[in-house]
């Protein structure tokens, strides 16, 4: 049961975007469309689970004054795996998400949960935690993703369903659309999570 | 010229914040108070110039010489820890008032966007030592006018009747979307 609620915390009680407002920049910056959204979402998550994986393995040999920057080094490298493989197999992603790639390194949920949780758990609770996390931030993004790519585009994950030269919300796929959507979307979930 | 054009199209047209969604985490934590926004910018100012020399030098001379390219992610975050540590103990030193009320966000420019970003946007734009210099200061400038506007911004919500469920961030969220909005009017002034 424990370690169910490891898991399914990131999704809504403490969603990483949603609640604990983390991790912003590449939340607006690269939710231009659904699909964006994800990918950026799953390499988060990747990164994430493994470096809550390695620094729950080696918490008892970081000496704790510098263990800051033995959680970047970690997180860095996998970054840097992440950043070579979406450039060899996924190319166009890559072109899309740009600058936010290397830029995972800097996410303040990844070193957050390996100074705040990874360093005092097990393994197991670590990778859960991670994943749960990591989901929970993919699907953050994705909704964004898709309100913005609707409302802005009118289609979903690339796919239209408004004619050629209809008039769409274009504001809503420009950079200040990224702060009025979530600024909503938070709004909303508070609400629902209130009424509930 | 040259130099004016990257200043003016830094602080306004691509302003790191509000455009290009760099340093979103200090816009949104540290923009309570219009005093700490300020010296919240005067360390990034200094972070973000120290940083941008010395990792152009070890881009130049040590990973361009030895073609170890892959390796900028980790030198760079690694630069930019340590000198995060250097401006604290400084800091600590000269201005512990300073020091205090920039508090916990201190460590938090490490993981800073803004400051991996422009160094690797500087990288990515082949400039000189100088160019980049001047990029720096100016994305850094572009951070410190967005940060203490949004601040005086947020100072008027305590005296408004917000919606209970807008209250904090969501509201905060639109006025800087509001704010963002604005900043594109200077689109098509640097081309």
């Amino acid at each position: 049961m424990n370690q169910w609620q490891n898991f399914s915390k990131g999704f809504f009680k403490e969603n990483p975007v949603f609640v604990m407002l983390l991790g912003m920049c590449p939340t607006l910056g690269v939710t231009t469309s659904a699909l964006n959204g994800l990918g950026m979402g799953l390499a988060t998550t990747f990164v994430l689970v493994m470096a809550n994986i390695v620094v729950s393995l080696i918490k008892g040999v970081i000496p704790p004054k510098v263990r800051i920057p033995t959680f970047i080094v970690i997180i860095a490298s996998f970054v840097t795996i992440v950043e070579m493989t979406m450039e060899a197999y996924l190319p166009s992603l890559f072109e899309q998400l740009g600058l936010f790639i290397p830029l995972i390194v800097v996410n303040c949920l990844i070193l957050g949960r390996s100074e705040a949780f990874a360093s005092k758990n097990n393994v197991l609770s670590a990778l859960l935690d991670g994943l749960g996390m990591g989901l929970g931030f993919a699907m953050a993004l994705t909704i964004l993703g898709a309100t913005r790519e609707i409302l802005g585009n009118g289609s979903i994950f690339g796919y239209s369903f408004v004619a050629q030269d209809a008039n769409t919300l274009l504001l809503f796929i420009m950079p200040p659309g990224a702060f009025i959507a979530l600024g909503y979307i938070i709004a909303i979930m508070r609400k629902t999570a209130k009424t509930s | 010229m040259e130099y004016f054009l990257i200043f003016v199209s830094a602080v306004f047209v691509n302003n790191i914040v509000l455009s290009q969604f760099l340093g979103i985490c200090p816009f949104l934590g540290v923009s309570q108070k219009v005093s700490t926004s300020i010296g919240m910018s005067g360390a990034v100012v200094f972070v973000l110039v120290l940083a941008t020399i010395i990792t152009y030098l070890l881009q130049t001379f040590i990973l361009d010489a030895f073609e170890i390219q892959y390796l900028q992610t980790i030198t760079f975050i690694l630069v930019i820890s340590s000198l995060v540590q250097l401006v604290e103990i400084v800091l600590k030193k000269v201005s512990p008032t300073l020091f205090q009320a920039l508090g916990i966000f201190l460590p938090l420019m490490t993981t800073n966007c803004a400051i991996l970003g422009v160094t690797i946007l500087n990288i990515q734009n082949e400039f000189g030592l100088i160019q980049g210099i001047v990029f720096a200061i100016s994305h850094a400038i572009g951070f410190g006018i967005a940060l203490v506007t949004f601040a005086g911004l947020r100072e008027h919500f305590d005296t408004v009747n917000v919606p209970e469920g807008m209250k904090g961030m969501p509201v905060a969220l639109v006025a800087a979307g509001i704010l963002s909005m604005a900043f594109m009017g200077f689109s098509g002034l640097v081309s």
